[in-house]
């Protein structure tokens, strides 16, 4: 970006964040101004970087796994899956069915919860305000079943290498179908609040277009790439976990506004539930940890595992060098590659449409900065 | 037609209105009024830690085997005994945890091999100081004592 301009210019150079509360965290982003229109944007990251891959390669195997938590700290579930994944196929050891069945039990309710927030803070920066309480409200109840199951709310750790430590508790089951029963209406609410409320239309309707070609171009996964209408999910394309058992579409849209993306995420949450109520009836008896010793030492090699997080594909690239850690662990977080899209939706847009975009990214800087 | 009486007449605006006023009954409330309303944290929480006594005789369970010191990622554990000449077995001497660290990941927990660390449904754990956030084996014996408050 070329330097700012003074008084002569109609040119503005804007600092939004990194305290800026609609910026999800801690994401700046310096806006070129004329007027009311933006020229250009550009990301600056970094302010929540903790070296989060650095780390993994002085812990073992099993003492990174917590670490993994904070990256998309509000879908931690999501991430601890693909790192135990990532580390089982290094070992050549898989999960137990009935290990299967309650991880895609917990990840999908991971994945609910996760659009819960995306759904009641991206209201609230467009200016809706009751959506974030009813949102919450669901969350609560979601988190609970976490704290139950496994003793934590947000930062999980409910996975462990190679199965599941913790069995469910008494009444998981019910939990989840009392969950699944009240949920759904619940998703009919914020449908009724929202999808055809011409403040939220006027507001969302053609805002940030991102069509299928751009998508592919900046690699861009997740819900932002089916709202442009490309039928790529990764519980589809690649199941791991024994997702090719459950019956479950892949919501798409053809536009590729902001729009799109809210009800693609709208109709993720129902099907989620769909993969819920299927698997919570099937669950499988049996053990529900794998062969794994107690030292984890998977042999020389590296392995790239990638799940469908809530915000997108995940990638955990771990290599081995032989020994109790991890030579490299290299993660593909989703928002890190979706943010890079930033500035091709809002070139030319307005200044009320950046808080619009960036909500509708879904973006989490724990995971950008790692 | 219908989309000009529906523009008209404001019926997706009163449609979100009757949501929200369908939720204004009192027993949508979900407000915990924290410290007089005291929050059930589940059985398996993972809070404040312990080291679990004998209640037979009052003796600590650790067996000293350094084993939780090993398994946490961030080594914030320091068992520290000393080898008791008559049972032939260490006995524990001191035992430092560094709450302040903590990211209660469990870990330690899992790897004791006769439960005597535990992670207990304690939550508060607040302190004036950064000293006050690493628990000696006293402190972690006996648990924390928050102040209960009543109103
Ligand atoms: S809970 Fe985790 S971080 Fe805390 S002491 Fe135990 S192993 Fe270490
Ligand atoms: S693992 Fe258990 S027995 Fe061993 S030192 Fe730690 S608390 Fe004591």
């Amino acid at each position: 970006m070329p330097d700012s301009t003074f008084l002569d210019s109609t040119e503005l150079v804007l600092n939004m964040g990194p305290q800026h509360p609609s910026t999800h965290g801690v994401l700046r982003v310096i806006l070129k101004l004329d007027g009311e229109k933006v020229l250009g944007t550009e990301c600056v990251i970094g302010y929540l970087h903790r070296g989060v891959e650095k780390i993994a390669e002085n812990r073992t195997y099993a003492q990174f796994n917590p670490y993994v938590d904070r990256m998309d700290y509000v879908a931690a579930i999501s991430n601890g899956l693909g790192y135990c994944l990532a580390v089982e196929k290094m070992l050549n050891v898989e999960a137990p069915p009935r290990a299967q069945a309650i991880r895609v039990i917990l990840t999908e309710l991971n994945r609910i919860a996760s659009h819960l927030l995306w759904l009641g803070t991206h209201a609230l920066d467009i200016g809706a305000i009751t959506p974030v309480f009813y949102c919450l409200r669901e969350r609560e109840e979601a988190l609970k079943i976490f704290e139950k199951y496994c003793g934590a709310r947000l930062t999980t750790h409910a996975f462990r290498i190679g199965g599941l430590l913790y069995e469910t508790y008494d009444g998981f089951e019910q939990d989840i179908r009392d969950f699944c029963a009240m949920f759904v209406p619940h998703v009919d609410e914020y449908e009724e609040l929202l999808t055809n409320n011409r403040i939220w239309i006027g507001r969302l309707k053609d805002v940030g277009i991102l069509n299928a070609d751009e998508c592919k171009e900046f690699g861009v996964t997740g819900p932002v790439l089916r709202a442009a209408g490309v039928k790529w999910d990764l519980r589809k394309a690649q199941p791991y976990s024994g997702y090719e058992k459950y019956d479950f579409e892949i919501p798409t849209r053809q536009n590729g506004d902001t729009y799109d993306r809210y009800i693609v995420r709208m109709q993720e949450m129902r099907q989620s539930v769909r993969i819920m109520q299927q698997a919570v009836e099937a669950i499988p008896e049996g053990p529900i940890m794998g062969k794994v010793g107690k030292v984890i030492k998977p042999p020389v090699g590296e392995a790239y595992v990638s799940i469908e997080a809530p915000k997108g594909e995940l990638g955990y690239y771990v290599v081995s060098d032989g020994s109790t850690q991890p030579y490299r662990v290299r993660v593909r977080p989703p928002c890190f590659v979706n943010l890079q899209a930033l500035d091709r939706m809002i070139r030319g847009g307005l200044v009320a449409d950046v808080v619009a975009v960036i909500g509708t990214l879904d973006i989490v800087l724990g995971e950008i900065d790692r | 037609m219908r989309g000009l009486l529906n523009k008209i007449f404001l019926v997706d605006l009163f449609q979100g209105l009757w949501v929200t006023f369908r939720n204004q009954h009192p027993k949508y409330i979900y407000t915990e009024r924290y410290p007089e309303e005291r929050p059930k944290v589940a059985e398996r929480y993972r809070g404040a830690p312990r080291l679990n006594i004998n209640p037979d005789n009052g003796e600590t369970l650790c067996i000293s085997c350094n084993l939780c010191a090993l398994a946490c990622p961030e080594t914030l554990i320091v068992v520290t005994s000393e080898r008791n000449e008559v049972t032939k077995r260490k006995d524990l001497t001191t035992f430092t945890y560094d709450t302040s660290r903590c990211m209660f990941c469990g870990l330690c927990e899992d790897a004791c091999p006769v439960d005597a660390l535990e992670l207990t449904q304690d939550f508060e754990m607040a302190t004036y100081t950064r000293e006050g956030q690493i628990w000696d084996r006293q402190m972690l014996e006996e648990g924390p004592k928050p102040t209960q408050y009543k109103c």
